[in-house]
């Protein structure tokens, strides 16, 4: 048998049926659903379809929840009583399909990729799709976990498989450790940067190296969830040691011998080492900044010593007027300095750094200080939220002047209205910048939780590892 | 169920001079929450079409004569990125564009546009530019994008090929219900799970 890549084994053993045409019929193993799936089952419904296999279906209400404290007791009414009528769809859907689901009063609730690895419900060598872009977060565990649109998720719904050609093979390496102050994000971000927000489209990429293998699976989550805005289908590592000791005793993972089991079939899911890939990038991790987004797409980012694009240095006609737009929406001037640039808000949250660990990163640098400018924290799950609260985490925000929120997608996106109002600018560490994201008008500088926080403390763009030294 | 089957779209195109074309610009993620329907035209480009007291922008594209009636949009470069939603898809077919042209798709709203009948049509950068100019030209552009032969023909009569993945090609022409096809499949996928449930991955 011929090498090949740990995408290629797990791909092949969920072909059901392969088409002349260089299409392969894929079994999907887990699907997430959350409200926005309504599209789907709108469409399931007008054809009178069921849904073939809702043991294997699982949704999370995070897009349209409301943040705002007492939200199960009334206190936190949506701006739009149609965000609330969508919830009340979602649970009707889940329940009429008899799909196990963490619905707004679920304890489990948050955002459907914090939940879906949280609860063991994503596992090495599965295939997992969500009608969600940042499904690639799943792919941390060692899995194929990629986004879909409304008629993919009704077509999984129907039939729990999914037609889909092949992508290319792309392996990043991460060669060195990051040093103090920077991490996944910024590894995610370098990595954009140098291969372009559409550099990965068309691929799957693997990603490898000391500084990979040296995260923690809530770093490899962050990393795998920004292979999208490199235009990656999915982004995966390979399951060792740290991923194991991390599933071990979480709820959907198995226990006993079937646990023995799953281990040994887990740790054959690597790629060949003469397995041949497409293409190989490779990033010097050890010598990483801390990293932030300038401009309107995830590629237009800089280290925090660095500057804003001039469109004038830039010898691509269509990356100058890229640029050129992207500072006149960001309301820089051309070859602006990072560093010092004024914020006047700053996010914490979203399925990018909203794990406990990221609440730790933020609060490390918070803890007995006071942010200058407005700040909203959302832990990714309400579990996440109750054990930063047990060890303390919201007191450091509270007392930072942050808002602490409870779970959900919040102002990464804003479909909740929680929205950066037109103009202002945000320090966010969500995995979007362009044009509206956050908001009608809102600028969106993309970065790490210790540098939000440290912008927050500062009230403008500054080093964080002036605060970590 | 069958769909409407796609076989060759001609009309006027409109020159859309933009890169990196994120779905949240397409249509803006407050719009979501809407059932599909014919409305959705109206958030098509939303921020960019109309200003934040909601008129027209007269210098956006599809806000001039004679484009508000284009069906094609002939774009640059990477078109349709970031987020799956497939609102993306519905903006745009209910405003009327059946077809768009650009070097580069996302990958998810390519899959979005093929399974709701929008021609995604991936052409050289060198030929996109072209026909941009001549839908940007002093006389209306028209476009014929035949997707039984792949070819597209420029209003100088010049013929470009392009090619659509074979199975949503034949999808799009017989106007096969995917999910019909595959639930004719539902022997294999059961015994898939059989033997899975034997041996698991």
């Amino acid at each position: 048998m011929s090498a090949s890549t740990l995408f290629e084994k797990i791909w092949t053993s969920h072909v059901v049926q392969s088409r002349p045409e260089g299409i392969d019929l894929l079994y999907i193993d887990r699907h997430y659903c959350h409200e926005g799936s309504f599209h789907a089952f709108n469409a399931l419904a007008a054809e009178g379809r069921r849904v073939r296999r809702p043991d294997l279906t699982f949704g999370v209400a995070d897009h349209y929840a409301q943040t705002r404290p007492g939200r199960l007791a009334g206190r936190a009414a949506p701006p739009d009583p149609e965000m609330g009528r969508l919830i009340e769809v979602f649970d009707r859907n889940m329940a009429a399909h008899g799909i196990a689901a963490a619905g707004l009063t679920d304890p489990r609730q948050g955002i459907v990729h914090v939940v879906g690895p949280e609860q063991g419900l994503t596992l090495p060598g599965m295939t997992v799709v969500c009608g969600d872009s940042h499904t690639s977060t799943h792919g941390a565990l060692g899995a194929i976990a990629f986004g879909v649109g409304a008629s993919e998720v009704a077509h999984v719904l129907a039939t729990q498989c999914l037609w889909q050609s092949r992508p290319a093979q792309m392996r990043v390496w991460f060669d060195g450790l990051p040093g103090a102050g920077t991490g996944a994000k910024d590894m995610a971000l370098a990595m954009i940067a140098t291969i372009g927000a559409n550099g990965a489209q068309g691929h799957a990429i693997e990603y490898a190296g000391e500084a990979v293998q040296a995260l923690s699976v809530e770093g490899r989550l962050t990393l795998c969830n920004m292979s999208i805005e490199a235009g990656a289908r999915c982004g995966l590592v390979a399951p060792d040691d740290t991923t194991f000791a991390w599933l071990a005793g979480r709820p959907g993972a198995p226990s006993g011998a079937a646990w023995e089991a799953a281990l040994a079939r887990w740790r054959g899911l690597r790629s060949d080492a003469a397995a041949p890939f497409d293409r190989e990038v490779r990033l010097d991790t050890a010598a990483l900044e801390p990293m932030l987004t300038w401009g309107t797409s995830p590629e237009q980012a800089a280290p925090v010593s660095g500057t804003a694009a001039d469109p004038a240095a830039l010898a691509d006609a269509g990356r100058r007027h890229a640029a050129a737009q992207a500072l006149d929406y960001m309301g820089l001037a051309p070859g602006a300095r990072l560093e010092g640039l004024p914020v006047d808000r700053v996010f914490i949250g979203s399925c990018t750094n909203s794990r406990l660990s990221d609440l730790r990163a933020a609060a490390a640098i918070l803890r007995g200080r006071r942010a200058r400018v407005p700040a909203l924290v959302s832990p990714g799950s309400t579990p996440i939220k109750q054990a930063a609260e047990a060890e303390g985490l919201d007191r450091i925000f509270t007392e930072a002047g942050f808002e602490w929120r409870e779970s959900g997608c919040s102002m990464c996106v804003g479909m909740n209205g929680d929205l950066v109002a037109s103009g202002e600018r945000c320090a966010s560490t969500s995995n979007r910048n362009f044009p509206g994201r956050q908001g009608r008008g809102a600028r969106t500088h993309l970065m790490s939780p210790a540098m939000a926080a440290a912008a927050a403390l500062a009230g403008r763009i500054v080093d964080v590892r002036e605060y970590v030294a | 169920m069958s769909r409407q089957p796609v076989t060759c779209i001609e009309g006027l195109a409109a020159p859309f001079d933009a890169s990196n074309v994120d779905t949240d610009q397409i249509i803006p993620a407050r719009f979501l929450r809407r059932p599909r329907d014919a409305q959705y035209g109206s958030y098509l480009f939303h921020d960019l079409r109309f200003d934040e007291a909601g008129r027209e922008r007269p210098d956006f594209i599809l806000n001039q004569a004679p484009f508000r009636q284009a069906s094609i949009l002939v774009a640059a470069r990477a078109f349709g990125v970031g987020s799956s939603r497939e609102g993306a898809v519905y903006a745009l077919q209910a405003h009327g564009i059946r077809a768009v042209i650009a070097e580069t798709f996302g990958d998810i709203f390519f899959s979005n546009a093929l399974k709701n009948g929008l021609l995604p049509v991936r052409l050289s950068l060198p030929v996109v530019n072209a026909l941009r100019h001549a839908a940007a030209g002093p006389s209306p552009a028209r476009l014929v994008i035949d997707l039984e032969r792949q070819e597209l023909v420029a209003p100088d009569g010049a013929r470009h090929a392009f090619t659509v993945p074979a199975f949503a090609r034949e999808c799009l022409l017989a106007g096969q219900d995917e999910i019909g096809l595959t639930l004719s499949l539902l022997p294999q996928i059961e015994a898939f799970e059989a033997r899975r449930s034997n041996s698991p991955a």
